[in-house]
C-alpha cells in the first residue's frame, strides 16, 4: 500500500539504526509522545534493535489512559439512563471506572454503541429523536476537529438529543509539566505526527527553547519512528536545542488551519485533570459558553461522584516518563488486559497493553 | 486512537450538506469527512482519523524523505561493514 509499505523497509529501517549507532556517543533519554508511537515501537522491536545508549520512556499520549476517574464515572451513570444513547470510541468501553466500565454498563442493558466517528454518533441522534444520543469526546488534538464538527453538524440540523462529554486534552502543556518536574529525566522528545497534522508545530519551539530540550516530530511506521530518534539523536550529539520536522509527508509548521479555526469555534482553554497525573493547568479545552446546550454534564446532572482508584496502579508514573509497565507489581499478574486495574492496560495506545500484548513480560535488559 | 492511517479517496459525496468521501484503505473501505481538507480531489492520499481527513499526504515530501534516507542505506554499503561489529 502506498504510504505504507515503503516505511515499513525492514532493510532501510536497520541502516537508519545503524546510523543511529554511528551518531551516538552516550546515553540519552527520548520520550515519544504518542501511545500509537509506543505500541509501533514494542510491536516491531525498535527499543531492542536501539544502540543501548538510547533509552525510550513512553509519554502521556494515550486519551483513554489520561481521561480522568471523574469522567468516566460520569460517563457509566449517564450511560446507564433508560433514555440515553451512550456513544463512545471503542477503546473506551473496558476502561475501568470505580468498580465497572462502559462494556458492564452496556451487559446490565444500557444502550452503549461504539462508534468509529463521532458524525456516527449524530446520525444516531437524527434516528432516535426519542432519545438523547451522548458522546464521549475524548482525545488530544488530533481527535478535537472530529469531536467538534459534531457540534456544529448538530446544531446546523437544529438536533436537540445530541450532546458530548468532552475530555479533550493537549499535548504542550503536558510536556511543560513533565519538564518542569524536579524527577523529569527527558532529554528529547519525539512529538506526536498528527496532533502536529492538525495543530501545526509553532507551539513548540518556545517550549524546546525554554526548557533546552531538543524535539522531532515522528510519524508511525517503522521508518518513520527510527527517522525521528535519528533526527532527535542528531540534535542532542548536536547541542541544537530546535524542533525539527522528520515526518513532512504530513506535517507542515501551520499544520491544519481550517480545523484549528473549527476547533477554536466550538471550543475555548480550560484547565483539565489527567488521570494519574492530576490538574494540569490550560492543558484541555471545553465548550464555549454559546455551546453550553450540548454539554452532557449541564443536560444530565448526576450529584457528587466518590471515585475509588486502584492502589497498586502506577499509570500515572509510566505516562510521564519515570515508570515502566513491568515495574509495576500488579504487571501481568493482577492486571492483565481481562482483567484491568488501570486505563493503560486496555487501551490500544497504553504503554503497559503494549508490554502485554508483545511479550514484555520479563525483559531484563531494559 | 492517533495511529490514522492513509487513504486514497476513490469517490466525493455529500450529506447532509457535509463533504464526504469514500476512502480505499487497501481494500477495506470507509466513509471519511473532508470538510478539513476542502482543496481534497479523487486520487489523493490522506492522513484519515476517527473518520475524519486532517492532512493531504505530499508526495514530493514523501519522495524526498525516502531519497533521504536511502542515501544512509548507500553509503552504509560502500562503507562496509563495521569493523567493530566484524571483530566481535
Ligand atoms: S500494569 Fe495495570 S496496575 Fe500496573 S500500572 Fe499498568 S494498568 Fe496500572
Amino acid at each position: 500500500m502506498k504510504y505504507v509499505t515503503e516505511y515499513r523497509d525492514a532493510s532501510l529501517v536497520r541502516s537508519v539504526i545503524d546510523e543511529i549507532t554511528r551518531t551516538v556517543s552516550r546515553p540519552w533519554t527520548l520520550m515519544e509522545i504518542c501511545g500509537g508511537q509506543t505500541h509501533a515501537i514494542v510491536r516491531h522491536g525498535i527499543d531492542q534493535l536501539l544502540p543501548p545508549e538510547i533509552e525510550l520512556v513512553h509519554g502521556p499520549g494515550c486519551p483513554v489512559c489520561v481521561t480522568p476517574l471523574e469522567l468516566i464515572d460520569r460517563a457509566l451513570i449517564i450511560a446507564s439512563r433508560t433514555d440515553v444513547i451512550f456513544c463512545s470510541y471503542g477503546d473506551m468501553l473496558r476502561v475501568p471506572g470505580s468498580g465497572r466500565d462502559l462494556f458492564s454498563v452496556k451487559a446490565q442493558g444500557g444502550d452503549v454503541r461504539v462508534v468509529y466517528s463521532p458524525l456516527d454518533a449524530v446520525k444516531l441522534a437524527q434516528k432516535h429523536p426519542e432519545k438523547q444520543v451522548v458522546f464521549f469526546a475524548i482525545g488530544f488534538e488530533t481527535t478535537a476537529p472530529a469531536n467538534v464538527m459534531s457540534v456544529l453538524q448538530a446544531q446546523r440540523l437544529g438536533l436537540q438529543n445530541y450532546s458530548i462529554l468532552v475530555s479533550q486534552v493537549r499535548v504542550p502543556p503536558a510536556i511543560r509539566a513533565i519538564l518542569s518536574s524536579p524527577t523529569n529525566r527527558v532529554q528529547g522528545f519525539l512529538l506526536a505526527g498528527h496532533v502536529c497534522a492538525v495543530m501545526g508545530y509553532w507551539e513548540y519551539p518556545p517550549l524546546a527553547d525554554e526548557f533546552k530540550v531538543p524535539m522531532s516530530i515522528t510519524g508511525f511506521e517503522p521508518l518513520d519512528i527510527v527517522q525521528g530518534i535519528l533526527t532527535n539523536v542528531r540534535q542532542l550529539e548536536a547541542g541544537q536545542v530546535d524542533v525539527q520536522n522528520a515526518y513532512t509527508r504530513a506535517v507542515t509548521r501551520e499544520g491544519n488551519q481550517v480545523a484549528q479555526k473549527s476547533i477554536d469555534k466550538v471550543f475555548m482553554e480550560c484547565d483539565r485533570k489527567w488521570r494519574g497525573i492530576g490538574t494540569i493547568l490550560v492543558s484541555g479545552w471545553c465548550l464555549r459558553p454559546e455551546f453550553d446546550r450540548f454539554k452532557a454534564e449541564k443536560r444530565f446532572d448526576v450529584g457528587e461522584i466518590h471515585t475509588e482508584e486502584s492502589l497498586v496502579c502506577i499509570a500515572g508514573q509510566i505516562l510521564q516518563g519515570l515508570k515502566k509497565p513491568h515495574d509495576c507489581p500488579a504487571f501481568g499478574t493482577e492486571c492483565t488486559p481481562e482483567n484491568p486495574l488501570g486505563a493503560t492496560m486496555v487501551s490500544s495506545e497504553g504503554a503497559c497493553a503494549a508490554y502485554y500484548r508483545y511479550g514484555r513480560v520479563s525483559l531484563q535488559n531494559d | 486512537m492517533c495511529l490514522a492511517v492513509p487513504g486514497k479517496i476513490v469517490a466525493i459525496t455529500d450529506r447532509d450538506g457535509l463533504k464526504m468521501a469514500r476512502v480505499d484503505f487497501g481494500g477495506i473501505f470507509r466513509e471519511t469527512c473532508l470538510e478539513y481538507v476542502p482543496e481534497a480531489k479523487i486520487g489523493d492520499y490522506c492522513v484519515i482519523h476517527v473518520g475524519f481527513a486532517i492532512s493531504l499526504l505530499s508526495e514530493s515530501e514523501a519522495k524526498e524523505t525516502l531519497a533521504l534516507l536511502r542515501e544512509i542505506e548507500n553509503i552504509e554499503e560502500e562503507l562496509g561493514p563495521d569493523p567493530e561489529q566484524a571483530a566481535t
